[in-house]
């Protein structure tokens, strides 16, 4: 094949990224040349024009553009993507790209970091976008009187300042070398300083690459293109409308007859009749989303390791991501931190189906036989139930007996999560390794889920934190991971994959995978063939 | 003062008494209710600092009993009070401007399903008294009766399939707004009406055919049958008029279903109806969202009720006299 051919395949969106630069690197090509002649190709041909319309299974009346309230998919878009900017971005790898900032520099030992603002950015009404503003909107969030969801992700900072229109300087109570991670949260898009303190979010004035042009709370955004958006060239669309459509079979009917070109979250039961149809794509990622079973290892028997490493043993998690997720997922081992996430680790010994083992941990811990309960609902995860129907049959043979109690899903999370000893839960997962294991991990984590407490894991996850060194910082990580994996109260069940569906009239590059919708970046990256 | 007037003067009176009560019934319910706007709206991220500062920017750090005064003075004055929702800002979201265009749309859906169904259902029901127990009057109640047993969303989802996918003769999506034209709001609303139409239109038809062939075995039935008046007259001009007022009676009662119960039709189709709006409310705990609804429910049951009496009244006035 050769470099026009390929070119052409790159720019009709037929050939991904990997095979451009194999084959580039075959016909003598640099990889860093053949990215770049991929990148071009594939913009080259890109075109710019048309309107997106989307639907996504979320969405409420009750939504609004104050992003101290952003808590459901369609306002996490709006902010993330859609119409907002944050300071830092993620990349397909999960690594923080530049966004507004050009630039984020740390210094004493992670302690105080400096971020440049790139030159000449606007907001949407054409006002400048300075450091103020950047000042003004961490100060919303993180103030005595703040109400917002952001808040508890930025205790950790001390001050923000302005040092001049381009820079801002932020200084944390401790070294955190993922700042530059909660930089680029879906709470924080850049607003307008208000004078007299505070930010003017109201008219949703961001600096993102559509400006909105109506909002429709629980119904639709409609939004026009942003001429002065700080990345050229970029977005495609002209227009976008992001319709709110929360029934799957609404949204599937909606997406078959045409009248939106993006659908998230397909039926998986149904998928099958949509990958028949030719003129649609499937995009099947997996994702930080995970399904997890927590056991309260301050509670008998869960108190005993070998109780907890039988249980382990004892559940046969491919089968349940077969059933429960119809193979739309990945089979967990008792890591929370999904395989794309930098420093991810597999530790060994892989907890698969073998009930010998979970015999023999058992025997070991003083036990014939044990009955627990294991209290599910579909409110912990979707399907949790059949998940906990399947977890007794499978351990039935290596002599648990596990009691699956059906419990009510309203009010699930104040009455049965963190409240029995053994139970179905859920988490959105984050884009860091120390974000996600000091949610729910550390002895002094505010959901620790598990009650479990290891000093020594928790010295090291503090360490790494502050840790610049990244070979240094890879093997703190990989020894935290592996000490939650075998010591842990967490039963990872499984990762489930973002599944969703578009008209093969939509083309795209390489894909996000820390949020669905191309990590909310399909309003600017996407464009119509 | 006409006897017809008084009673219209009597049940609006009590029909304010009844909102008034409603009032407090749905304050204090919602009030019971465990978690507030504010853990409802942060979720995972509700500590207990920015629960405390939520309640204090939307004022529900007052005594219950101070904000009932407030919001209950407010409504006296015609103002339906502010959402909590975006509650912070410059701009507040007035209940009334939230609820008008949706309110619009509920009632366009309903009359719209209205129109169609309630003289179907009047006159498939005459047919089928008519016909008493012929071939025709066992389909007509097999048909209604299946429509009715299935469940709204299957209906939807048939109907959808066929009439929006398969033949797309209409919108799967109904979304309507404001720059939405006359025309092109009833193309976009066909489907949904349709299925509720299926809905209702057995109760109103039975009905209808019960209250007639009711009357059918009446002495006065007898005479003008004996008289040699056609079967279809004898219906239509004899039986009928004194058969309004039980078949008024179901049909505002079906009319309000179709204002305050179509929730699930609202969300299969994406309607922008005022029901999908109280739901999110409710789980969100938007209380002045939710009481503003609820109080507009409940007008709308009191004055269909009414309306069905005074239609009951007119065509017999025997029933302002009762024994």
């Amino acid at each position: 094949m050769d470099l026009k051919t390929m070119n052409s395949l790159a720019g009709m969106g037929r050939m991904r990224r990997r095979d451009f630069i194999q084959l580039g690197l075959a016909a003598g090509l640099s990889v860093a040349l053949a990215d770049g002649m991929f990148s071009r190709a594939a913009r080259a041909e890109a075109r710019r024009g048309g309107k997106l319309r989307i639907g996504i299974g979320a969405g409420s009346t009750t939504d609004s553009l104050d992003p101290a309230t952003y808590t459901n998919a369609f306002m996490g878009d709006v902010g993330e993507g859609f119409i907002g900017a944050t300071l830092t971005r993620i990349d397909q790898q999960n690594v923080t790209q530049p966004h507004l900032a050009e630039s984020f520099e740390p210094s004493d030992g992670a302690r105080k970091w400096v971020f440049k603002l790139r030159k000449g950015l606007t907001f949407h009404d054409g006002r400048d976008l300075t450091a103020k503003d950047v000042v003004a909107t961490y100060d919303y969030h993180r103030s005595e009187q703040a109400k917002s969801a952001a808040r508890s992700i930025l205790t950790n900072i001390a001050s923000v300042t302005a040092e001049d229109p381009q820079t801002v300087v932020f200084t944390l109570t401790s070294g955190n070398a993922d700042f530059p991670f909660i930089a680029s949260d879906y709470h924080l898009p850049i607003f307008p300083a208000r004078d007299g303190g505070g930010i003017e979010w109201e008219k949703g004035n961001m600096a993102g690459p559509f400006i909105i042009e109506e909002f429709r709370p629980g119904i639709s955004m409609r939004a026009r293109r942003f001429p002065n958006y700080h990345v050229t060239g970029l977005p495609y669309f002209d227009e976008v409308e992001l319709l709110a459509i929360a029934d799957v079979g609404a949204r599937t009917n909606a997406f078959l007859s045409g009248e939106i070109d993006y659908m998230d979250r397909v039926d998986l039961r149904t998928i099958d009749m949509l990958k028949q149809n030719p003129e649609i794509e499937i995009t099947n990622l997996p994702a930080f989303a995970h399904y997890v079973a927590p056991m309260n290892v301050t509670v008998a028997p869960f108190d005993n390791l070998d109780v907890r490493t039988a249980i382990k043993w004892a559940i046969d998690r491919e089968a349940i991501v077969k059933q429960v997720l119809n193979g739309y997922g990945l089979a967990g081992n008792d890591n929370p931190i999904a395989p794309s996430i930098q420093f991810a680790t597999n530790p060994a010994p892989v907890f698969k189906y073998d009930p010998d083992k979970a015999r023999f941990h058992l025997k070991k811990a003083g036990f014939e036989t044990i009955k627990v309960d294991f209290s599910a609902s579909d409110a912990g995860f979707p399907g949790a139930v059949d998940a906990g129907l399947l977890m007794q049959s499978q351990a039935k043979a290596a002599g648990i007996d596990i009691n699956v109690v059906r419990e009510p899903a309203d009010g699930y999370w104040d009455n049965v999560y963190m409240k029995k000893p053994w139970c179905a839960s859920y988490w959105g997962g984050r884009p860091t390794i120390d974000w996600m294991l000091a949610t729910a991990y550390t002895s002094d984590a505010v959901f620790n889920d598990t009650f479990w407490k290891n000093p020594k894991f928790d010295a090291l996850l503090a360490a790494a934190r502050a840790e610049t060194d990244n070979a240094k910082r890879a093997a703190q990580y990989a020894e935290a991971q592996q000490i939650l994996h075998d010591d842990g109260g967490i039963i990872v069940l499984m990762f489930a994959n973002w599944v969703s569906a578009n008209s093969k009239r939509l083309a795209h590059g390489p894909l996000n995978v820390n949020y669905d919708h191309d990590g909310c970046y399909i309003y600017e990256r996407w464009w119509f063939v | 003062m006409h006897p017809i007037v008084r009673t219209v003067l009597q049940r609006l009176g009590l029909g304010l008494l009844t909102l008034f009560i409603v009032s407090i019934v749905i304050f204090s319910a919602l009030e019971m209710l465990p978690g507030g706007f504010a853990e409802a709206i942060l979720g995972q991220s509700a500590t207990p600092e920015t629960v405390a500062a939520f309640n204090k920017e939307i004022g529900l750090d007052r005594p219950a009993i101070v904000r009932y005064v407030e919001w209950i003075g407010g409504i006296l004055q015609g103002d339906f009070g502010t959402s909590y929702a975006g509650a912070g800002g410059n701009i507040k979201r007035h209940v009334s401007d939230l609820i008008a265009p949706r309110l619009y749309n509920t009632f366009f859906l309903a009359i719209m399903a209205a129109v169609i169904a309630v003289p179907l259902a009047l006159t498939l029901g005459v047919l089928a008294a008519l016909y008493r127990n012929s071939l025709f009057d066992r389909i007509v109640n097999s048909v209604t009766l299946t429509t009715i047993a299935l469940p709204e969303f299957f209906v939807a989802y048939v109907l959808m399939f066929f009439f929006a996918i398969k033949l797309r003769w209409f919108y799967s999506l109904s979304t309507v707004s404001e720059s939405t034209t006359f025309l092109e709001h009833i193309s976009r609303a066909a489907l949904p009406a349709i299925t509720l139409t299926l809905v209702i239109i057995a109760h109103m038809m039975r009905m209808t055919r019960a209250a007639i062939i009711n009357l059918l075995a009446s002495p006065y039935i007898e005479m003008a049958q004996l008289k040699g008046i056609p079967r279809r007259r004898v219906i239509v001009h004899h039986a009928l008029p004194n058969a309004w007022a039980p078949i008024v009676t179901v049909v505002a009662f079906n009319l309000a279903y179709l204002v305050v119960g179509v929730v699930v039709v609202e969300v299969v189709f994406v309607y922008p109806g005022i029901g999908q709006m109280m739901v999110d409310a409710v789980s969100s705990r938007d209380m002045p969202v939710v009481q503003a609804c609820a109080l507009i429910f409940a007008a709308t049951y009191i004055l269909l009720n009414l309306s069905a009496d005074i239609i009951s009244i007119i065509t017999n006035p025997r029933l302002l006299h009762p024994r």
